[in-house]
């Protein structure tokens, strides 16, 4: 279920962080000690779908990546961040929010992570 | 003495009675009340601002918060219990106290006397400008005046002393005004940053443009005083009595200190009432079958109102989360069924049950999802607080902790570091919890018609008042 991160040749942060949210239907980047990115796992495990999960604290470089994902969503928790279909979502929130007023499921069918 | 007496009204030295000051003019300058004021504000500064306290918070006034940061020394704005007591009482020792001082000091210069018998020292006071040196004496061949002559001569240098004397009096009350301004402003800054960080504050003023006193503060505030000490240390407290005097206080532009959760208790406890009241008035309307347009609106103000209670429990999350996941705030029954601080988003729609129908197939497909997706959420939250729960288990009950271990503190204190940071997140998951009930609330809003989220408003809200009732006719039960 949790890929590995390939070894990136001193690629910019942001750059190997699309580079990765790209490569699955639904990445989440996670700590492997927060909770809430736990949550967020057992969200879309319970919902039927498989995410590719980046554990940042056992990168190498996931200090960057970290900061990078901190700029990007503007605020002080970098994990976890999802993203479905190369496109970036959000943190929890935003994902529950989604789930709940229905836009979620049709996303995720879109990346092809939900067959229904 | 009289005159004194008259020119303070209340016979207890209030601590705010230098409010009355700010808004009088020269003209009006009365130096028995200047020295009153010296001491109003020696007493100010022993006031509640800066009292020692354990965890006491700043009341909130429903709606109108700032949002906050975390951590100030709440131990140097508010007191708790005995705290506010000690000071009660302290200010009124010390009133009384002073209050002896005033007229001691005013039978030792004798001054009030001449005030009294001068009625217009002011008068001659120009005059003494114009005319005369200060403290000259003036010259006269005595032998060409009568008595009564000498008489008014006497009786004009008594004025001219006077006068001089009230000058001075005048000036120093000036100078106690600028530093008594200037602490006013030192103590809204204090006040600033102890709101920043987590601390209620109940004031009639908006913005936070600072303190600003009316006149009729002294009374309201001596009450309050009093009535607060005795509230506190009597260890009862009339939440929504007390809601109501802080909105008295509130209106009269005065502040109100307590503590964040019982200051949410009472903001909950007034946005009870007030939801009562809607969901009546959403009744009737329904009853008297309305057209949809008046309805819509009924509905709205119950949505809009719900947004309120959401503010609530966010800004009494970020205070003290530990309260809020307690579900004191809540009767007996409805605690028992709380999950993360609040009703399960998953019931909501149980609870909706069949009053929905007719449902379109839309609708109902619309509910089906919502039902599916309101419950994996609750479970995804409900997994990520159980991993939570035993990653402290395990943090707390780490080996490098044990008996056995030889007391090495930075392992100690690395481990109630980590301890700490999952607390911190137990904040996030009481949030994430409401930021779920409140939006499933409203896509449920969303899918249904104007008469259908009318009368699942109303089920949903006869369901926790049920819930209530069940609470009180449990503690009422007769026990054998």
């Amino acid at each position: 279920m949790y890929s590995y991160m390939g070894m990136g040749m001193g690629s910019d942060p942001m750059e190997r962080l699309v580079k990765l949210a790209s490569e699955s239907a639904v990445v989440i980047f996670s700590v492997s000690s927060c909770c809430m990115c736990h949550a967020v796992k057992r969200l879309f495990c319970g919902m039927g779908v498989n995410p590719a999960v980046y554990e940042l604290d056992q990168d190498p470089r996931g200090k960057e990546l970290e900061r990078a994902l901190m700029r990007l969503l503007g605020n002080s928790q970098a994990v976890p961040v999802v993203f479905i279909g190369g496109k970036l979502i959000g943190s929890m929130d935003r994902v529950m929010a989604s789930h709940i007023n229905g836009t979620l499921v049709p996303l995720l069918k879109e990346a092809g992570a939900l067959w229904l | 003495m009289q005159s004194f007496k008259a020119a303070a009204p209340h016979t207890t030295p209030d601590m705010f009675c230098h409010s009355s000051f700010f808004l009088r003019g020269d003209d009006d300058f009365n130096p028995a009340n200047a020295f009153h004021h010296d001491d109003s504000v020696d007493l100010s500064s022993s006031s509640i601002f800066s009292l020692k306290s354990s965890n006491v918070d700043v009341v909130g006034n429903s709606l109108h918060y700032d949002a906050f940061n975390t951590g100030i020394r709440a131990a140097e704005i508010v007191s708790s219990g005995t705290g506010c007591l000690d000071t009660g009482q302290f200010m009124y020792q010390k009133g009384t106290t002073l209050g002896n001082g005033h007229i001691e000091n005013w039978g030792d210069s004798g001054l009030a006397d001449n005030s009294q018998q001068t009625d217009s020292s002011t008068d001659v006071d120009t005059d003494d400008k114009n005319q005369l040196q200060h403290g000259a004496i003036i010259t006269v061949d005595q032998s060409k005046l009568k008595t009564g002559d000498q008489k008014t001569l006497r009786r004009l240098a008594q004025n001219r002393e006077a006068a001089r004397k009230s000058r001075l009096r005048k000036k120093a009350y000036v100078q106690q005004l600028e530093s008594s301004r200037l602490r006013l402003t030192q103590l809204e800054q204090e006040l600033q940053k102890a709101r920043q960080q987590g601390i209620f504050i109940a004031s009639g003023l908006s913005g936070g443009h600072g303190l600003s006193v009316s006149g009729n503060g002294e009374e309201v505030f001596d009450t309050v005083l009093g009535v607060c000490s005795w509230c506190l240390t009597s260890f009862f407290f009339f939440r929504s009595f007390l809601y109501k005097l802080s909105q008295m206080i509130s209106s009269h532009g005065l502040m109100v200190i307590l503590p964040a959760a019982l200051a949410f208790d009472m903001d909950y406890a007034h946005w009870l009432n007030e939801h009562q009241r809607l969901i009546n008035d959403l009744r009737s309307g329904l009853n008297s079958h309305l057209g949809d347009g008046e309805l819509r609106i009924l509905v709205e103000s119950v949505m809009a109102h719900y947004d309120e209670v959401f503010k609530l429990k966010n800004i009494g999350v970020k205070a003290d989360a530990f309260h809020m996941l307690s579900g004191m705030w809540k009767t007996p029954a409805e605690r028992c069924f709380m999950w993360l601080g609040g009703f399960r988003s998953s019931e909501l729609l149980k609870i909706l049950g069949n009053h929905l129908e007719p449902l379109t197939d839309q609708q109902l497909m619309g509910i089906c999802n919502l039902q599916q997706s309101s419950q994996q959420a609750e479970d995804a939250l409900s997994q990520g607080m159980e991993a939570l729960q035993q990653a402290l288990v395990y943090t707390l009950s780490s080996a490098c902790l044990g008996p056995t271990a030889s007391g090495n503190v930075a392992d100690y204190m690395s481990q109630m570091a980590i301890a700490m940071s999952k607390l911190a997140t137990l904040e996030n998951f009481l949030h994430q919890a409401d930021l779920l009930r409140h939006q499933t609330l409203q896509q449920m809003h969303r899918i249904l018609t104007t008469r259908q989220a009318a009368r699942a408003l109303l089920v949903f809200s006869d369901y926790n008042s049920r819930l209530r009732a069940l609470s009180s006719l449990w503690l009422a039960r007769p026990r054998h």
